[in-house]
Formats: structure tokens, sequence, C-alpha cells
């Protein structure tokens, strides 16, 4: 795709919890797990979102402001405008991996689970949210036959406590050569600590706020690295 | 034939030294230090910080700014946070710039002459080398109405209150959009100005086909990168052909072959902006030894054997008294 935005027409429009749904979308786009797309509602705003999917391209979209909002209110048929991939990705290949997501986040680690499976990688998931109705993606994960392990700040399911309550000892465990992670920033910055604790290398996905998306205005740095170009998944050093 | 001795690319910018010609615009990668640090090791001889104003502006919705082809279009609206919290990231920038040889500009611009006086002295006390004064942003609604850019009186009242406020050179960044960029730097040469940045964006439009809709939320931006080159050089051109003033030839420069043409048309230097989308971030270090190689290829020695030479052939308005027949002219019309 050009990174003039695009519109594509929504096929389906999926409910995934009381304020996240999936925008599924008659295209499919060449993308690697981790890229991101500015997605543009004309006269409301335009905002990066994570690909959820390739083919049918998706977005998982939780209601948080103004753009979430339209987005969902979007019905089948509807156009919505997109530009990109941008950004560099997770890696991909064998071996075993530990996949890490907080709220939205586990929507691009499912696109990331997917490929690191056809890699022939081993692959567990450990999904965090507030309560157990805001878990996403559970049923996803399971699906693809994979150890899902869940956490609940209210312990409504899964183990009571955050992701990274359940991450840690998994990382310590000496059973994973690889973090992947996308989530609450907080949550990021509890699991880069446990991946240099723990000598894991970790590929961690991060946010900021985003205007060109193409490198140019700086407005998305983040220690002197641009999220947008540079990122959005920065990596921890593993071995030591 | 290669020319073997070394190449001085060094240039001198209103009484500064720029160890390279190539100078990271305005805008780019906005006002971190550590940003302007980054672009500085990949080959300029100096960084322009994002132009700052007197108080904080968050900018215009998105989108802002679009890769559409032919170069980028954007209307950021110059999110910036305000003269004051500027002063603190540009003394940091400096302090890092300083430690590369590598000489920091710092931008601003204001909405009436007494604040861009005002902001001038704020941001001196950062200890830029050089002050830009954009007086040309088209994406900006200002109290004054039009950009000052627009008019030789408004961009010299703007030079002269500048140049009252502060000891530091200042170069005044100029607008293609005007029917006589000459008269308008004629009227900031006479009014102080140490040198000139030429161009900023020109004014241009996307809409979407699907929705009708003009893509960026301003509506209108400013057109940078490839569509703007032609642009850039005539004003260039025009600008040095009018004025003794150093200029910083700005627009459209994405290789060095495009720089040598920058710096023929009369430039003292080279303004590079949108580069870095199209060529990615190590864009300047790409443009740098393309030029140092177009350079020693022709057996040159260094900028000055290529500076100015637009102005030695035959030029404008040229006519071919005896034109060559046009090949299928005759056929097209039959
Ligand atoms: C690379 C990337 C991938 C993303 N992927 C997804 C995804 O897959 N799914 C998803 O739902 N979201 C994703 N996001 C987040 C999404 O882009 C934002 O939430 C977006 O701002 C939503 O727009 P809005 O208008 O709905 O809400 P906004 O009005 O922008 O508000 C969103 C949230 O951000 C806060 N906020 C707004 N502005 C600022 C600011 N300047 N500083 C700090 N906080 C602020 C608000 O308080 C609110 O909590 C991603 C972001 C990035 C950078
Ligand atoms: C995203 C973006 C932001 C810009 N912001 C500013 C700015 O704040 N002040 C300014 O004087 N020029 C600004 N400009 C204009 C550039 O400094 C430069 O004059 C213009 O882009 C032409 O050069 P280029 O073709 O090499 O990009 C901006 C340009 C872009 C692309
Ligand atoms: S959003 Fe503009 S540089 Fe990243």
């Amino acid at each position: 795709m050009r990174e003039v935005p695009v519109a594509l027409r929504l096929i389906d429009r999926i409910q995934e919890n009381h304020k996240t749904i999936t925008l599924v979308l008659d295209h499919a786009l060449d993308a690697r797990p981790g890229q991101f797309c500015m997605l543009w509602l004309p006269g409301v705003d335009e905002k990066p979102f994570s690909i959820a999917g390739p083919d049918p391209l998706m977005f998982t979209v939780s209601r948080v402001g103004p753009f979430s909002e339209a987005a969902h209110a979007l019905s089948k048929g509807d156009p919505i405008w997109v530009r990109g991939p941008f950004g560099t990705g997770w890696s991909v290949g064998p071996g075993r991996a530990l996949l890490a997501g907080g709220g939205y986040g586990a929507a691009p680690l499912y696109f990331l689970a997917r490929r690191l499976r056809e890699a022939g990688a081993e692959v567990e998931a450990a999904l965090g949210a507030r309560t157990s109705a805001d878990l996403l993606f559970m049923d996803r994960f399971g699906g693809l036959g994979l150890p899902v392990h869940a956490a609940t700040e209210d312990g409504s399911m899964g183990a009571p406590g955050r992701v990274t309550d359940v991450v840690a000892p998994l990382l310590g465990s000496g059973r994973f050569d690889r973090l992947y992670a996308c989530g609450p920033e907080a949550m990021l910055k509890a699991l880069e600590a446990r991946c240099r604790e723990t000598h894991v290398a970790g590929e961690l996905s991060h946010e900021a706020y985003m205007r060109c998306g193409v490198g140019i205005c700086g407005s998305c740095e983040r220690d002197a690295r641009l999220v947008c170009m540079d990122g959005p998944v920065f990596s921890v050093p593993g071995g030591g | 034939m290669r020319h073997s001795g070394p190449i001085d690319l060094s240039c001198m910018i209103a009484g500064v030294r720029l160890p390279t010609p190539l100078v990271l615009a305005s805008g780019i990668w906005g006002t971190s230090p550590t940003l302007l640090e980054r672009a500085a090791r990949t080959g300029a001889g100096a960084v322009t910080s994002k132009t700052c104003t007197p108080a904080p502006r968050r900018g215009h919705r998105n989108p802002t700014a679009i890769d559409w082809g032919h170069g980028l279009i954007n209307a950021m609206g110059l999110p910036n946070p305000g003269a004051a919290e500027e002063v603190a990231l540009l003394r940091d920038a400096a302090r890092r710039l300083a430690a590369l040889g590598v000489a920091l500009i710092a931008s601003i611009a204001a909405d009436t002459v007494e604040e861009f006086g005002r902001t001038a002295a704020i941001v001196s006390d950062a200890g830029p080398a050089l002050i830009e004064v954009n007086i040309s942003c088209p994406n900006v609604e200002s109290s004054h109405g039009e950009m000052f850019a627009s008019s030789a009186e408004a961009a010299a009242a703007v030079t002269r209150q500048v140049k009252a406020s502060t000891s530091i050179p200042c170069v005044v960044k100029l607008s293609p959009n005007v029917a006589d960029i000459a008269s308008i730097a004629r009227a900031v040469a006479a009014a102080g100005a140490d040198g000139i940045t030429a161009i900023n964006t020109m004014p241009g439009m996307l809409v979407d086909a699907e929705s009708g809709a003009p893509i960026l939320a301003h509506g209108t931006g400013g057109i940078s990168g490839a569509a703007l080159k032609p642009i850039a050089l005539r004003c260039v051109h025009e600008i040095t052909a009018a004025v003794g003033l150093p200029v910083i030839g700005t627009g459209g420069v994405l290789t060095g072959t495009d720089a040598v043409e920058m710096l023929s048309a009369g430039a003292a230097c080279v303004g590079v902006g949108s580069a870095i989308v199209s060529r990615g971030e190590h864009a300047l270090s790409l443009i740098l030894e393309e030029l140092k190689t177009w350079i020693s290829e022709r057996g040159y020695h260094g900028l000055d054997d290529i500076r100015g030479r637009s102005h030695r052939g035959a030029g404008a308005g040229a006519i071919i008294t005896n034109p060559p027949p046009v090949p299928g002219w005759e056929k097209s019309r039959a």
C-alpha cells in the first residue's frame, strides 16, 4: 500500500468485549507482526493501530477517545482509510517464545503467534487485564492450541494480579529464549527489568503520540529513538 | 579526471563556519536535543531546531503529514513547547552539538513584530550559533493576518526588531509563495539580516478521491521534498542575483547532485529535510558522500568551484533565436 490513506471497506465488525472491537477489512496487506498502520476517519482524526492480522487486514480497537469512538460507530460496508504499514515489527524464527499481552496488546501478539508457529517456534502466551470481561483474544489464542496463562487484577479469571506476576516465574524458569510483549507502558517497564534480571532477550512494542508516522516530525520520540521508525518494537538484549 | 587532494567541504554562513555544507532543516525531528544530536552525527554542519513560538502550541489535528509520492505535504501547525521551555532544550542541544563541532540554529516565529523580538531575546540565552527567523510558515493563522514573508515591509520590520533584540546573527526564512521573492530578500537585507534561508514549503492540498475531503485536517499544507526542488532552485537563483547575503538553499535536496544544483544556483550551504523520509535516517551522510564524489570526479577542489554557476550562463530569459526543428512536429500537425 502507498503512504497516502487508502479507503478500505469493513467486511466484518467483531465485538470483542464491552469496549473493544475488531475491524476486518476487505484487503490483504503485506506486513510483519508488530507493524502498525495509521487509520483515518475524515473530519475525526488519524491514529496509529497495530495490525491484528494481515489477510484479511484486521485492527482491534479499544474505545478510549474521539477517534476510537468514531471507529466503534462504523458498520459493515463502511470505509475506513488506512496508510502503512509502518515500523519495524517483531523478529520471527524458531525457538521458545513467551508472549505477554496487556489489554489490546493481545491483538498484534495473536498475529505474531501465528507467524511464530509457522516458523516452527514453541509458543506460550500470558494475557492480562483488569477483569475477565476485559481479557481479549483468550479464545483465539486457545484456538491455536498453545498454553495460555491469564491474569486478572480482580482474580475473576486465571491468576489474581498482573500479567507481570505470571511472566516473572516463567522467565525465571529458563524455558524461554525470547519474550515478546505489547501492552501499557508500566507493564513494559516491569517486563524490561525482568528480561534484564533473567537474561532473556525481549522485544517490547511501545506506544507514543504520533503525527507523521514516517519518521520526520519527531513527535514520537522515546530516548532518542523514534517509535514510528525505529520501533514500535524495541529490543532488550538477552545473554550475559 | 579525479581530484587527489583533500576536498574542503566546510563553508561560512553569516560568520559561522560549518564543517559540512548540509543543514538539517527546521521541523525535522522536532526540538529534542537527543534527536538533534542524532542528526548531527549523520553529517550535518548545522542543525535547525523546530520553530518555537512565544507560547506553547499543540499543533493541528491529524492527518498532519503525508508522503504522497513526490515528497511530503504537512500542516503540523507549529507544535512546540513555547520559547521559555524551549530554551532549556536548546541549551542541552547546543552543548551536545558543540562536542561534535556542529552549529545549532534556533528557529523562532511569532504573531507580532514585538513578539518576534522578545522570542529572539529568550532563545538567545541558549547560545545558538544562529537564529532562524521563520516568517514563512504556511500552516498557522497569525493575528497578523498573513505571513510576514508576504510583504517587504512586514518582513523588514520583523528583521529589524529581531536584530535589535539579539547580538546573535540572524537568517530570515522566506516563502516561495510571493510574487517577487527578490524584493523580499532586498528588504530583509536592507533591514540587517545576516543571511537568508530559502525556502519554506509551498502551499498545496491533497484531496481524497473516495470521500472528497481534504486529507490534511488543516485542509491545506506545505509541499516539501522532490516536488519543491525546481521552485527552490528558482528562488535561490533569484535571491542570490538580488542580494549578497549567504543563503541556506533548502527545498527538495535528496541527493548529492541536488546539493550541487542548489550550490550552483548560488546557495552558501544546503538545507535538507524531507530526504530523511525518502532516503532514510542516513540521508545527510549519503548526500554528503555523493557530493564529495561528484566534486572529486570532476577535479574540483571544493564548494567555491561549483557555487553560483547558474548565474554565469545564458540565464533566465535567454531567447533561442534559431530554434532547432522538433522531431515529429510536422507529422503530428498533419
Ligand atoms: C504503535 C501503536 C499501536 C497501537 N495499537 C493500538 C491497537 O491495536 N488498538 C488500540 O485500541 N489502540 C492502539 N494504539 C493506541 C491508539 O492509537 C490511541 O489510544 C489513540 O490515541 C486513540 O485515539 P482516540 O481519539 O480514540 O483517543 P485519544 O483522545 O487519543 O485518547 C487515548 C488515550 O490517550 C490519552 N492521551 C491522549 N493524548 C495524550 C497525550 N498527549 N499524552 C498522554 N496521554 C494522552 C487519553 O487520556 C486516553 O487515555 C496504538 C498506539 C501506537 C502508538
Ligand atoms: C514535517 C515538517 C515540519 C516542518 N516544520 C517547520 C518548522 O517548524 N519551521 C520551519 O521554518 N520550517 C519547517 N518545515 C519546512 C522545512 O524546514 C523546509 O523548509 C522544507 O521542508 C523544504 O525542505 P525539504 O524539501 O528538504 O524538506 C517543515 C517541513 C516538514 C516536512
Ligand atoms: S510520528 Fe512523526 S516521527 Fe514518529
